[in-house]
């Protein structure tokens, strides 16, 4: 396999074919926040706070590093003014839903995004889909999947399936960023599953 | 119906067909598009049918039934070749006369014809009228001359040189060339050079590949792609092949709207015909090349013309946009490289192939070659589909071809580029139209659609209406565009609503660069441009609605307040029956008072008082006179006062 050097904030990083921005600049040390993002999960892009500024062949452009292909010679910048504040409205956007998630939290003093600055709306999910992908990717039970479409997108449990499942597993509970996907497996759970399977009263 | 086994046997049938047909006959034709068909023109078809037979004409007098002629407003349309004679908005009792006197009689039937609402001279042939003078209907053009069912049509009309041109003449590389000479840009609203990507697609490792029609047009008011669909599947078809062949692929889809009934059913009878005579299918021609073509019905999400979108949607899964790179050329359908494009480059294909790229590069601007089809709608005289060359004005789009604005109206904004295009002010429009000059105005190209607007229509309302659209037709996928649009939808709706602070311009203004920046595809990146195009051109008017409370296009139903003018209201007790509100007080010779605390300004007061009379005003703010007292309200008629 051969070898990829490229920049990152000024230092010289080596990556191997096949690697993201995110997975070199993590493995020489460098930090970028991720929500969506799972080491065992094939790349999402969804949350976007993973933006970098890229520059190749003369060009600047941002670009998720998540999901983008580490190239021999790219000069990447991880922070700038302008991907903080793109940062800061991203997690702006989220924190409207999910005002409380210590994740979102820590993530806002670091960018010094405003939790009030949005409407609240509580509704707790940021729609990063780590529970959906990790059900399906690594444990290839689809107990858990994204429903509708844009903005009244929600996660939601098969009963069927995890009333089977989900018991013995509930891996993908801590993976959530918020607490949501517990609050909607207890419902599925209370409402919905097969006779016999839901919990004792 | 027999396989065609060489191009020799071809251009055999394509002689027999022409020699067949005598120039000078006449021959009607009849606009049975989309939009024809919605005004009529089945009933017009039928009659004509129907009279042809009883007087025993159908031998002598050619008859077509087409697709979309492009003059909309004035359908259903009918063409008498060979002199041109075009009647508009026939109905199916005009027909024995036409058949009386234009087919038999050699006569004119004056008040068929157009007439132009300014000079009010008549037009006989259609190139006579201004809506078509001033187009150049390289690709549209072929819609009138075939019936879109009929394989002898499209033969008689030239159709399938191109594709034996490039089969037995040219080799693939020799196609790209000529693709990439012509400098065509994608007409699905990338504007990416076509023949780049053709290459890419070409020279990507692989033995499978994959070529694909976008024909998911989702834009409001847009319908070319449809009525190219519609009107002539086999110059599509033809065109795709052509690419195939470049490219290496041996299969195609065509990703059709579930919406499109009728450019479904012509372009699945074109397949199954094209499949039948061996210009689909292995061996095409005797050329040795194998290509075939399946129909994918879209389920109806904006997002799915998006061509990573599209794609997923094709392989069965949701229809929600995939990171680039990789891009499909290299890594497409089911991972193959795959070329995408949209029916309207794919049928500019065989013109560019017959002519020669260096021809079709002869016409337009210097980065944009060829024409473009517009679908010119909103507040217009002429609503219907144009094709113009690229670098045309837009005043000459909306003035000459157009024929402006209806109703002594003021022109105020057009909008180009589907719902995240931009609104072009008064002053920008003598610009030149393609991809480039439309971008840097804060608009786009898209795939063509126009929507203009007047005096009337409120720029902040037409912000938050886009903003809405996309924001429905967001796929959820990423927090920019989902979370960023939700918002900015709420801020506008304020705005209109008179709640709107001065601290929203600012969190409006952050919100479009993050969609702008950091969205996943093209739809959340090209998303604030509703809002930045209006409020670069139009920023008085959110100044007007964020301090004043007041819509200056007196628009906005929460900032506007209907009041009738004592001085003027004759008590006629019209309105008063009208207001499904009961908010309107009065009675027979008793002026009319309208209750502010109930009226909900739905404005139709204004719209139901008599012009003679225009005693109902619209007010925005300012506050509304107080109601005349009781004991003034009895009108006194001039007749009884002397």
């Amino acid at each position: 396999m051969s070898e990829i050097h490229m920049m990152i904030d000024g230092r010289q990083v080596k990556a191997e074919e096949g690697m993201t921005i995110l997975e070199a600049a993590r493995g020489a040390g460098i930090s970028i926040p991720t929500l969506c993002h799972h080491e065992k999960l094939a790349p999402f892009g969804g949350c976007r706070l993973c933006i970098v500024e890229m520059e190749a062949q003369g060009r600047t452009s941002l670009v998720a590093s998540c999901v983008y292909q580490a190239e021999d010679d790219l000069i990447i910048t991880t922070r700038s003014e302008k991907i903080d504040r793109l940062r800061k409205v991203i997690l702006e956007l989220l924190l409207a839903h999910a005002p409380d998630s210590p994740q979102l939290q820590e993530l806002a003093a670091e960018y010094g995004a405003d939790r009030d600055k949005f409407e609240q709306e509580a509704s707790f999910c940021v729609h990063c889909g780590l529970c959906v992908r990790y059900c399906a990717e690594v444990k290839q039970l689809h107990a858990v999947g994204f429903i509708d479409r844009g903005i009244r997108k929600e996660i939601s449990f098969l009963p069927e399936i995890a009333a089977e499942e989900c018991n013995d597993c509930k891996e993908c509970f801590p993976l959530c960023p918020t607490s949501y996907l517990q609050a909607a497996f207890v419902l599925v759970e209370s409402m919905a599953f097969p006779r016999g399977k839901a919990p004792r009263a | 119906m027999t396989r065609i086994n060489s191009s020799v046997e071809l251009e055999k049938i394509r002689q027999r067909i022409l020699s067949e047909r005598n120039p000078d006959a006449p021959c009607i034709t009849v606009c049975a598009g989309t939009g024809c068909l919605a005004s009529g023109s089945r009933d017009v078809v039928a009659a004509f049918k129907h009279e042809l037979d009883t007087q025993g004409l159908e031998v002598e007098v050619g008859f077509r039934g087409t697709g979309c002629h492009g003059f909309c407003e004035k359908g259903p349309i009918v063409v008498i070749d060979p002199e041109e004679i075009c009647y508009l908005q026939v109905t199916a009792d005009d027909v024995p006369e036409i058949i009386e006197k234009t087919i038999k009689g050699n006569e004119v039937i004056e008040r068929l014809l157009y007439v132009d609402q300014n000079t009010g001279e008549k037009a006989v042939r259609e190139s006579e009228i201004p809506f078509y003078k001033h187009q150049q209907r390289m690709v549209f053009g072929a819609n009138r001359r075939i019936d879109p069912k009929s394989f002898d049509d499209y033969l008689a009309i030239g159709g399938y040189r191109a594709l034996i041109k490039a089969l037995f003449e040219m080799t693939p590389d020799e196609v790209i060339s000529e693709v990439k000479d012509a400098k065509l840009r994608g007409r699905g609203g990338g504007g990416f050079p076509a023949g780049a990507k053709w290459e890419i697609a070409r020279n990507a490792p692989g033995d499978t590949k994959y070529v694909i029609v976008n024909c998911d047009e989702g834009d409001p008011g847009a319908y070319m792609d449809r009525s190219l669909m519609e009107g002539n599947p086999y110059g599509v078809l033809e065109g795709l092949t052509i690419g195939a062949f470049a490219i290496g692929a041996n299969e195609g889809y065509v990703y059709i709207r579930q919406e499109y009934p009728l450019a479904l059913e012509n372009l699945t009878l074109a397949i199954d015909d094209a499949e039948k005579r061996g210009l689909l299918g292995t061996d095409i021609l005797g050329s040795g090349f194998d290509f075939r073509v399946k129909v994918h019905r879209g389920a109806g999400a904006f997002v799915c013309g998006e061509e990573t979108a599209l794609i997923i949607s094709l392989e069965g899964e949701v229809g929600e946009p995939k990171p680039r790179p990789p891009y499909p050329a290299v890594k497409g359908l089911w991972g193959k490289p795959t070329n995408i494009n949209n029916v309207e480059t794919w049928a500019n294909i065989p013109l560019i192939i017959n002519e020669g790229g260096a021809a079709f590069a002869a016409i337009g601007t210097e980065g944009s070659k060829g024409t473009k089809i517009f679908s010119l709608v909103g507040k217009i005289a002429n609503t219907g589909l144009v094709e113009v060359p690229m670098g045309i004005s837009l005043r000459d789009v909306i003035y000459k071809i157009g024929g402006g604005i209806p109703d002594g109206k003021k022109f105020k904004a057009v909008q180009t580029g589907g719902p995240s295009g931009g609104c072009i002010p008064e002053e920008r429009l003598d610009l030149e139209v393609d991809f480039d000059e439309l971008t840097k105005a804060g608009s786009m190209m898209g795939s063509g659609g126009m929507i203009v607007m007047d005096e009337e229509t409120c720029m902040v309302d037409v912000a938050r209406y886009f903003i809405d659209f996309l924001t429905d037709e967001s796929c959820g996928k990423c927090v920019p565009c989902r979370e960023g649009l939700r918002q900015m939808h709420r801020i506008l709706t304020k705005i209109t609503e008179g709640k709107g602070k001065e601290s929203d311009i600012e969190i409006l203004e952050e919100l479009a660069e993050t969609a702008r920046e950091a969205s996943l595809c093209a739809l959340g990146k090209t998303a604030p441009n509703p809002f930045l195009s209006t409020y670069r051109y139009f920023k008085s008017e959110y100044e007007a609605h964020i301090k004043e409370k007041r819509c200056p296009a007196l628009s906005c139903r929460k900032l506007v307040s209907y009041f009738i003018d004592p001085e003027k209201c004759k008590a006629c007790l019209i309105c008063l029956k009208e207001c499904p509100a009961g908010a309107i007080n009065g009675a027979k010779k008793t002026i009319h008072i309208i209750d502010q605390e109930i009226c909900d300004a739905c404005g139709i007061c204004f719209e139901v008082c008599p012009s003679r009379f225009e005693a109902v005003t619209r007010i925005s703010g300012e506050p509304v006179p107080p109601p005349i007292p009781e004991d003034q309200r009895t009108v006194i008629r001039k007749s009884k006062r002397t």
